[in-house]
């Protein structure tokens, strides 16, 4: 079914789309004039395949929930910002904080990120087929970052668990980041995520993996004692 | 908040549409800053003639317009809403003096040979309205729309800034060191209207510019000097630029093509441009100069 924003106010798509009848077998839309339009597709909780053809402004996908999104075109700041489930392609390239704080799902990127992609992320997997911008990761707390290109400055600042898989360089890592070795099960999880952003070229093996070397504050089991 | 626009044309395809392409930027970016806002445009004008783009504030014209013939010479006098445009061939030094120490009510917004400024608080909607933006013609010309908080919500404290001959500067941000630098500056003899950050960032791209630096340089030199977090577009007579802080806080995207290269806070400011969707997008990185022209 194809909605049209020229056609339909945004509100009228993204609340047929966020009540979507369960019954209803219909589950393929396409959204035409996006027009950098802010928040398209937040909040959906279905599954259902939606697929945006051109640029999209800030937050699209937001809150995403088992519905599949394909943006065939760039995607303006925080698109599948705190994701629970499902999975956002973006064809083009990403804003800033792409993926912000969310907890799960699958978001690809086939461009570049710009700076603080998965900024707080609670578990979600992102994959960035090009580069991403500074401060990426800033304290991610849980879920994988996969960047096949370059990363910016202070990579990983004052992460928690999250796994962080750089092909290219790392202009510099941010506080308590620190390179890890990369055991068979990293490889096995990376091969996974490499498939399912159908990237054939890239070996896991030739990736570097970043992690939390735990050395801050709150790692401390001394300072427990202080509340 | 505040919105930022500017378009630069690489080509002479698109010079009739300028203002229409710049007007639609204008009024879309009008949820980003609802305050007040201005723009500049630089025509393509070949001769020597010095134009100063006035706001007339509470006077009329007529009274303008007469009082102006016993001092200086013009060959020309533009109105548009409460602005004029004045053509003059006399020394601009005298003039600018003139008109800022016998016409204190009217407030100089720009000169220089090419560029045209109009800035006046309301909702960008109704400024482009009411100085017909649409009909403009030109090479480049850059916009803002403001949400106010570094200064009160008048013509003063609205964008467009510009301190020096075709020059002007637009901001979206905050500069922290503006107070220091204003003194450092009035030093130097660059004179400032308002007590807007923005004056001061604009004051010291003239400063550098007028000491024979070009816009690339000046902007890489400012990155150690402004202290603060911005994305700016400037303008010359021939060139156009765009800068945000190391850290880029504000936003801005950049869509470039033949034709024309254009750069707004949102990209749903340029949706309605010719060609954008097959144009090349991408976001200026932080603390790096994006410059075309000289």
């Amino acid at each position: 079914m194809e909605l049209d924003l020229k056609k339909k106010n945004l509100r009228e798509v993204n609340e047929k789309l966020q009540n979507l009848d369960r019954k209803q077998n219909q589950r393929d839309f396409t959204i035409t004039n996006p027009e950098g339009n802010h928040a398209i597709c937040a909040g959906l909780t279905e599954e259902m395949n939606v697929i945006i053809k051109g640029h999209v402004g800030y937050y699209c996908a937001g809150m995403n929930q088992n519905a599949k999104i394909t943006i065939n075109g760039n995607a303006g700041t925080g698109v599948a910002e705190n994701m629970m489930s499902g999975r956002v392609h973006v064809k083009g390239n990403a804003s800033q904080s792409a993926g912000a704080t969310a907890h799960g799902g699958l978001l690809i990127i086939d461009g570049d990120a710009s700076s603080r992609c998965g900024i707080s992320m609670k578990g979600v997997d992102i994959v960035v087929k090009g580069s991403v911008g500074h401060m990426s990761g800033f304290m991610s707390q849980s879920g994988n970052l996969v960047v096949c290109g370059d990363a910016g400055e202070a990579l990983g600042d004052s992460l928690y668990e999250t796994n962080i898989y750089i092909k290219g360089n790392v202009k510099s890592l941010g506080a308590d980041c620190v390179e890890k070795k990369m055991n068979k099960n990293h490889i096995k999880k990376l091969n996974k995520f490499l498939k399912e952003a159908d990237i054939k070229n890239l070996k896991a093996e030739n990736f570097k993996r970043y992690g939390s070397a735990r050395k801050l504050y709150n790692f401390k089991v001394d300072n427990i004692g202080n509340y | 908040m505040c919105g930022i626009v500017g378009i630069y044309l690489k080509s002479e395809k698109f010079e009739t549409l300028l203002g229409k392409m710049l007007s639609g930027m204008l009024i879309n970016m009008g949820s980003r800053g609802p305050d007040s806002a201005g723009f500049a445009i630089y025509k393509k004008e070949d001769d020597e003639e010095y134009k100063y783009s006035l706001c007339i504030n509470n006077i009329s014209f007529e009274k303008l317009k007469n009082d102006l013939k016993n001092k200086i010479s013009f060959s020309d006098f533009k109105e548009n809403s409460d602005h004029v445009v004045v053509k003059s061939k006399d020394d601009p030094k005298k003039v600018l003096e003139i008109i800022t120490s016998e016409f204190k009510e009217v407030s100089i917004v720009g000169y220089g040979k090419s560029i045209e400024i109009f800035k006046q608080v309301g909702e960008p909607k109704d400024v482009v309205k009411k100085f017909n933006l649409e009909s403009f013609s030109g090479t480049h010309g850059i916009g803002h729309t403001r949400m106010a908080t570094e200064s009160a919500i008048t013509t003063d404290g609205s964008h467009p800034y510009s301190t020096g001959e075709d020059e002007c500067l637009v901001h979206n941000g905050s500069l922290s060191n503006h107070n220091n630098l204003r003194r450092k500056l009035k030093k130097n003899g660059i004179n400032f209207n308002s007590e807007n950050d923005t004056e001061v960032a604009a004051g010291y791209i003239s400063n550098n510019l007028s000491n024979k630096k070009t816009l690339k340089e000046t902007l890489k030199k400012g990155l150690n000097d402004l202290d603060g977090f911005y994305t700016f577009i400037t303008g010359t007579r021939k060139g156009f630029a765009v800068l945000r802080d190391e850290i880029a806080c504000k936003p801005a995207v950049i869509a470039e093509t033949d034709d024309y290269v254009a750069i707004a806070s949102e990209f749903q400011a340029m949706a309605h441009l010719p060609n954008v969707n097959s144009a090349k997008i991408f976001e200026p990185e932080p603390g790096i100069v994006y410059s075309w022209g000289y």
